[in-house]
């Protein structure tokens, strides 16, 4: 530490710092236009000049280090005269539009003008006017209003690492430019909007906001992004009841200013014409919907399951809940379920996603969820990346493995099929041939356990069943694991060292690993390498799901599951039921519930007459659609709970009308099992409710009062019945959240689990062989295909499609085919 | 030099100025007219300074006489090959020097002292074995047998050179920095960016005498521990990369680039890198961007290079005259180098006089003499005659010393005192013809657009600074111009981020400085004393002396002028875009200007 007089106070700081960041701490104002926290200085705008005692000449305050015993004046005459006339300067080339100019009441240089009250300058020149660049939607670009302080170039550079923005021209015709001035969208550009929320100017701007409102007229509410299971934190802008801009804190996690372009430009949907606003129901699905009241629905709802639970039994019932609905919502769907129909039939949408993570981490591990935080990926030495198209499907994470690799040096490993965007930043890039997982995985763990690699200390300590794993790994040698998965064995050998060779080794992976026949193996097996190398269980270790919908973890967290209670609580378990059903005031059943593809199988049987499915759409999203679509057809009652008329509407006998997460307060757990909250920002429409209230009001109509004031009192009551949610109410997830386990009320929870121990103990080391899949290419079908995410639109796109900005944007879909796939043919 | 082998030897300058002046003519008219004389051999060298006497020739009689030639061009062979050859007397106006009369010295090449330009003018640039005659890479052997990186850095240290890039900054401790920083990889790079207008030393030693910058880059890296190199030269200057590339591939093939050097432990790999000619990539970590494929855009420093430059790692620059300097020091001691010069500057300094100068051209003279035996002695004074006004030195970066102080040493101090700056060692000379506001508003022109853009005082700085001496040079300046010309030139220097803004409005103060008097006579009067500024200027015909010649009628471009033959001839002064042209060709001075 050194100690520096600024303005006459005495500051400490650190020799690395400079002297702005001094005066920061001390609470000392000094004005900038090009620096920002999260971008390397660069010292372009001269206006963080102050005085040194002893320098030469005035020196810029966001590049100067401290130094012992320096004297800093931060405001003295020649100081601000100085940035008097550095104002003067930009102002002689600025337009004077400030009157209608959308920055306005945000605009750094306005203000600062106005703190050192400049009115004009002497130097009045206007370059000549360019056009501003109005050929997106998202982003709108006056070059005219731009200082040239460059953060727009840094932050596309360092933080989006997509290098769409430079410097072009010289001297006074400089200006920031695309490649070859193209229009953003065929500049590389992935519209995240980071360059607007740097650019201290009405340079850029946000286009879907401009005119629609002044700074001081919204309302700032933060919530979290409805989209993928990054689970950014958002603020949104609200004037008059309507979003009309999203942004977000540089200082929140996980995603500390960062969004993607859903979340920043994919806010209108809720606005769109389609939204349903009114119940309706019908006799059979043959008829059309005819619109009704919410007490006849209810009542309609009500009567129809009594009377099916009463004919056909518990078992021919099944609720699906949403991994898009808050912790809240799925919690009432499961306990209506379980304690209101009597069965556990019981699932949600993480069926076809994430669930083998929660089976294969919890066979492993002991618990089904990430074990590091978002943040430490950033520090991770080395990364491997597996089944996950990140830049595409979690655009924020992805931001982070850049920056790691980029920034910090780490080493990147990525398994994939495809040559994804990552490859480009990979030390090795293992392109396996689908489905060939386990295969892959245990090849590298050949050669680590061959080679003497492993980590034998916490091999011996922590885990068991490694005698087992030796010997079905012994299988894999190289030369095989090539055969099978297509990958050379050098670049087996290569990874499998790199990784080994780290006690800062993160593995982070996606559906690719999860969505086989086997994807409980897939995670199992990379679980296998985490524990054999002892990377597990300290920062910037562990193995961590990409979760695909924000709240994939939280759905599974609240039992949303045939076999369990919140947070895993096995529902034959007879201690866990008990306590259930003393809590809910009714016995509860205790044989594991079917699994989403087993009641579409039992209705196609004509076993299963009804279905409650809460905001998610399978009729459209699964992979064999004709086979849901005639397992609905044939239900005898189809409640669906919706925004929108999407196919799985079409082929519901009662439609309810909810809100969507602008609309709601409640949580949302995102990937690394923060539970974070959502805050109302704007009113239901007319005629819509909210999700939990009408579950509430279908229990309650069926003689199970269910009541409370807000979804807080929901938490309560999840938090009573839930060791690792004990510590969580509402005020305590005010701010940044907590991350799940939180044990008690002072308990700070838990970013890094199995430090100690494991969840279940010791860490189990699967012994798995690969099998292969089950529909392979053959003659008459020879080519795979795989599917993919794309970074414009998110799942079904019930949400994504109707932002006219997105949509306009990315508006068709395509499969890509190896040219040598089709010249073979 | 060398040996004649009873020949006798033609040798021509083929530098960049000689072949402007037509040098390749000549040699190929020579080279075809001499097939059939056995007893004679054609070679080539670089420039020897004289550049003011291009195309030049040099003739080595078997006797050991000597003969200068300069101003002699392709048409000139037949006349004089025949004497040449015979070894008759030639037209004495052609003749610089002769060894049979030497009495006749060639009053540019009197206080004169060569160590860096030893070898040009004199040796074949394009082969590596007259270099090795005159003793080129016998530094290198002596550093790599016999000493110490930090006897190397001892000696430089002693030496007293510094920087003749500009800045002036001692060599020696400038490799000490590079050297204490550990690092596997450490860069050496020697900047042969030479971009400001006038300036060509650098150009002259590396078209004339690559191997020496390429041998003191060489210790260089010794010294510094690196083991790899670049030369960053401007793409303009396509001859000195030619020269430059034959010279490291003879190099490499003698073991004097390349891995184990000379058989040692010390390996150095030499890469050229060319400039996009931007002006300011010559600043250190533009420079520095730009090799890494980045804009050149300078950086923030510290971290300064010597910690953390090309790659990150760390990097040493140096000029080209600076590197050039070092086998002299390492070969003759640094007691012999710094026995030249100042107190403080220390050595020979090589400058490129230019402008209204009667003989133009390289000269390298001791660090301390006085200006005006640079500008006089050696320059013969102005070219026109008329009074001399003002030199520029140190380029766009520098400043205008007036008359008076004419015997202000050249030493890094002195100069700096008048507001000037060394520099590089551009010189531009003006007489009483060039206009002063004129001057600031051209390196204005030229530093305005070469802003890299990054920092707004240099950015906006420099195009307000420009337009206010466009203003006035228009006629259409108020007397506040000038204290914003000083308020905003005082800014512009103080705050911007890199050297080019820092220095580019020494012009503008300099100028107002020794030249007030100009400045408020364009204000005030709307007059331009030295007839330069276009708006303060009429052309008109002196009807009196004008005898109806036709020629301005011809070559007016836009049909101002009309009269018949022989009848007095009258401009339109609506129509005159004040070109000048009139006034050049009427040679019965009847256009007066002013
Ligand atoms: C705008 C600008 C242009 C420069 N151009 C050159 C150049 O062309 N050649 C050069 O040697 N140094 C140039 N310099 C100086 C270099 O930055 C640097 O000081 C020099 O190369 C260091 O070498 P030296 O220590 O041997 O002088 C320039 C500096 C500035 C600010
Ligand atoms: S960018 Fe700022 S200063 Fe410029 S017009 Fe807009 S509000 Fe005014
Ligand atoms: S929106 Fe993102 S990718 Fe596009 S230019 Fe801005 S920072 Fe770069
Ligand atoms: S567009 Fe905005 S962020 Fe980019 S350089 Fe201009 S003012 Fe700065
Ligand atoms: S979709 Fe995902 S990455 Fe994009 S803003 Fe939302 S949470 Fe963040
Ligand atoms: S000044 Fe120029 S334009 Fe005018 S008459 Fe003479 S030559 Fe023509
Ligand atoms: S904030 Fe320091 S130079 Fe811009
Ligand atoms: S959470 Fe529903 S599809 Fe992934």
């Amino acid at each position: 530490m050194v100690s520096l007089l600024i303005d006459g106070k005495k500051v400490e700081a650190a020799p690395s710092q400079t002297i702005l960041q001094a005066a920061q701490k001390a609470g000392i104002h000094i004005p900038t236009l090009c620096h920002a926290p999260r971008l390397s200085p660069s010292g372009a705008c001269r206006m963080c000049v102050v005085e040194v005692e002893g320098a030469r000449a005035l020196v810029a305050s966001c590049a100067a280090p401290v130094s012992q015993g320096m004297k800093v004046s931060t405001g003295s005459e020649t100081v601000l005269r100085a940035r008097r006339l550095n104002l003067e300067l930009i102002w002689s080339n600025h337009p004077n539009d400030c009157l209608t100019c959308d920055k306005t009441g945000e605009c750094k240089l306005q203000s600062l003008m106005y703190d050192y009250n400049v009115k004009t300058s002497r130097f009045v020149a206007q370059n000549p006017p360019t056009k501003p660049d109005d050929s997106n939607p998202a982003i709108y670009r006056d070059m005219n209003k731009c200082i040239l302080c460059g953060k727009c170039v840094r932050i596309c550079d360092e933080v989006q690492n997509q290098h769409t923005l430079a410097f072009s021209n010289r001297g006074m015709q400089t200006t920031i430019a695309t490649a070859f001035e193209k229009p953003l969208k065929d500049a590389g550009c992935v519209f995240c909007g980071h360059c607007v929320s740097v650019c201290p100017v009405g340079a850029l701007m946000d286009k879907p906001s401009m005119n629609k409102g002044r700074p001081w007229e919204t309302k700032k509410v933060s919530t979290v992004c409805c989209y993928c299971g990054v689970g950014c934190s958002l603020v949104l802008h609200v004037k008059k009841g309507e979003v009309i801009r999203v942004t977000s804190d540089t200082y929140s996690p996980p995603n500390y200013g960062s969004l993607c372009v859903k979340g920043r430009y994919g806010f209108e949907f809720y606005k769109s014409p389609d939204r349903l606003k009114t119940p309706m129901i019908r006799d059979s699905i043959d008829q059309p919907f005819r619109e009704t009241s919410w007490e006849e629905a209810i009542g309609l709802v009500a009567r129809k399951l009594l009377d099916i639970k009463q004919h056909h039994g518990t078992e021919a019932f099944g609720c699906l809940s949403s991994s898009r609905g808050t912790n809240e919502e799925n919690y009432l769907a499961q306990k209506f379920t379980r304690a209101v129909m009597g069965t556990n039939n019981m699932d949600n949408c993480a069926r076809v996603c994430h669930a083998p993570s929660v089976t294969g981490l919890r066979a492993a591990l002991g618990s089904g969820a990430a074990t590091n935080s978002l943040a430490d990926i950033e520090g991770a030495e080395v990364l491997i990346v597996s089944g996950s198209n990140t830049t595409e499907a979690h655009p924020v994470a992805a931001l982070k493995i850049k920056k790691a690799v980029r920034q910090n040096g780490a080493k990147l490993i990525v398994i994939d099929p495809r040559e994804i965007e990552l490859v480009q930043f990979a030390t090795v890039w293992l392109r396996l041939k689908p489905g060939t997982n386990v295969a892959l995985i245990n090849g590298l763990l050949h050669v680590i356990l061959n080679e003497g690699l492993e980590n034998k200390g916490f091999i011996e300590q922590r885990t068991e069943n490694i005698d087992m794993l030796r010997q079905v790994v012994a299988q894999y040698p190289p030369e095989k694991t090539e055969e099978i998965t297509g990958v050379p064995r050098e670049d087996i050998i290569k990874a499998a060292r790199i990784y080994a060779d780290t006690q800062k080794g993160m593995i982070v992976y996606g559906l690719g690993m999860t969505e086989h026949k086997a994807g409980s193996h897939g995670v199992m097996s990379l679980a296998n390498l985490a524990l054999i190398t002892g990377n597990v269980g300290r920062p910037n270790t562990g193995i961590n799901p990409l979760r695909g919908q924000n709240n994939v973890q939280g759905s599974c967290d609240m039992g949303a599951l045939p076999d369990v209670y919140t947070c895993y609580q096995k529902v034959d378990d007879p201690a866990a039921n008990k306590k259930f059903s003393e809590a809910w005031g009714c016995p509860l059943p205790t044989k594991p519930g079917l699994k989403e593809p087993q009641m579409y199988r039992e209705a196609l049987a004509g076993r299963f007459k009804a279905m409650y499915i809460i905001g998610y759409d399978p009729a459209a999203t699964q992979a064999n659609i004709n086979n849901v679509r005639s397992a609905m057809r044939r239900l005898d009652f189809l409640v669906v709970q919706e925004l929108f008329m999407t196919e799985t509407a079409k082929l519901a006998h009662v439609v309810l009308p909810t809100g969507c997460f602008f609309e709601k307060d409640g949580t949302f757990t995102n990937a690394e099992r923060r539970v974070r909250r959502l805050n109302q920002a704007i009113p239901l429409p007319n005629g819509a409710r909210h999700d939990w209230e009408i579950i509430c009001q279908i229990a309650t109509a069926m003689g199970y009062p269910m009541s409370y004031g807000h979804p807080g009192e929901i938490m309560d009551e999840i938090a009573r019945l839930t060791p690792e949610f004990a510590g969580i109410n509402f005020e305590r997830l005010a701010g940044d959240g907590l991350v799940w386990p939180v044990w008690d009320k002072q308990h700070p929870g838990t970013p890094i689990l199995h430090k100690d121990t494991f969840t279940r103990g010791k860490g189990r080391l699967n012994d798995l062989l690969y099998t292969p899949s089950e529909e392979l290419p053959d003659n008459e079908y020879p080519l795979y295909l795989t599917t993919g995410r794309r970074l414009y639109h998110y799942n079904n796109g019930s949400m994504s499609l109707r932002n006219p900005e997105i949509h306009t944007i990315s508006s068709e879909e395509f499969a890509e085919v190896h040219p040598g796939a089709v010249l073979w043919r | 030099m060398g040996k004649n082998n009873g020949h006798i030897r033609f040798v021509v300058g083929l530098g960049s100025c000689g072949i402007a002046a037509g040098a390749k003519d000549l040699y190929e008219e020579l080279a075809a007219k001499m097939k059939s004389h056995p007893a004679a051999t054609l070679t080539h060298t670089s420039c020897n300074g004289m550049c003011f006497k291009e195309p030049i020739l040099e003739v080595f009689y078997p006797d050991g006489n000597h003969l200068m030639l300069g101003n002699i061009h392709k048409k000139d062979v037949d006349k004089v090959l025949e004497p040449l050859l015979t070894q008759k007397p030639v037209d004495e106006k052609f003749v610089i020097e002769n060894s049979l009369q030497p009495d006749k010295v060639e009053s540019f090449r009197l206080k004169q002292h060569k160590i860096v330009l030893e070898n040009c003018g004199v040796i074949d640039p394009d082969d590596i074995a007259p270099y090795l005659e005159k003793g080129g890479y016998t530094a290198l052997k002596k550093v790599l047998t016999s000493m110490t990186f930090e006897q190397v850095i001892e000696e430089m240290k002693a030496s007293g050179l510094r920087g003749r890039g500009g800045a002036g900054f001692p060599t020696g401790m400038k490799w000490q920095f590079a050297r204490n920083t550990q690092s596997e990889k450490k860069y050496m790079i020697c900047n042969a960016d030479e971009g400001d207008p006038g300036a060509f030393m650098d150009r002259a030693v590396l078209e004339s005498d690559p191997h020496r910058v390429i041998e003191g880059l060489i210790i260089g890296g010794y010294a510094i521990g690196a083991h790899y190199g670049y030369i960053y030269v401007r793409a303009e200057y396509p001859l000195a990369i030619k020269r430059l590339k034959i010279a490291i591939t003879q190099a490499t093939e003698r073991n004097l680039l390349g891995d184990n050097i000379l058989k040692s432990d010390f390996s150095f790999h030499l890469k050229i890198k060319e400039g996009a000619g931007a002006f300011v990539c010559g600043e250190e970590t533009a420079l520095i961007a730009s090799i890494e494929g980045e804009r050149g855009n300078p950086r923030l420093r510290p971290p300064f290079p010597a910690v953390s430059g090309l790659w990150k790692h760390p990097t040493n620059i140096n000029n080209v005259e600076t590197l050039a300097s070092v086998p002299w020091i390492i070969n003759n001691g640094s007691a012999a180098y710094a026995s030249y010069g100042t107190a403080k500057s220390k050595g020979t300094k090589v400058f490129s006089v230019a402008g209204k100068i009667a003989k133009g051209g390289l000269v390298e003279v001791d660090m301390g003499i006085p200006l005006r035996d640079i500008i006089y002695t050696i320059g013969g004074g102005t070219s026109s005659g008329k009074p001399f006004k003002a030199v520029q030195l140190g380029g766009p970066s520098g400043g205008c010393i007036p008359e008076r102080l004419l015997d202000t040493p050249v030493d890094y101090e002195s100069i700096a005192a008048t507001g000037a700056i060394m520099g590089s060692g551009g010189m531009v000379v003006m007489d009483a013809d060039t206009c002063i506001v004129d001057v600031a508003k051209f390196f204005l022109t030229f530093t305005q657009k070469e802003s890299c853009g990054k920092c707004t005082f240099c950015r906006v700085g420099t195009t307000r600074l420009l337009e206010i001496l466009e203003r006035i040079a228009a006629g259409k300046g108020v007397m506040e111009d000038l204290d914003k010309l000083a308020d905003l030139s005082v800014k512009v220097k103080d705050l911007s981020l890199c050297g080019l803004g820092k220095t580019a409005p020494n012009p503008i103060i300099t100028t107002i400085k020794y030249f007030r008097d100009e400045y408020e006579e364009h204000i005030k009067d709307k007059k331009c004393r030295a007839a330069v500024c276009k708006d303060l200027i009429d052309f008109a015909v002196v009807e009196k002396e004008c005898t109806g010649c036709h020629a301005c009628f011809k070559n007016c471009p836009v049909k101002a002028i009309s009269g018949t033959a022989k009848a007095v001839h009258h401009i339109d002064q609506k129509i005159c875009i004040k070109c000048g042209m009139c006034y050049e060709v009427c040679k019965f001075n009847a256009i007066f200007k002013g």
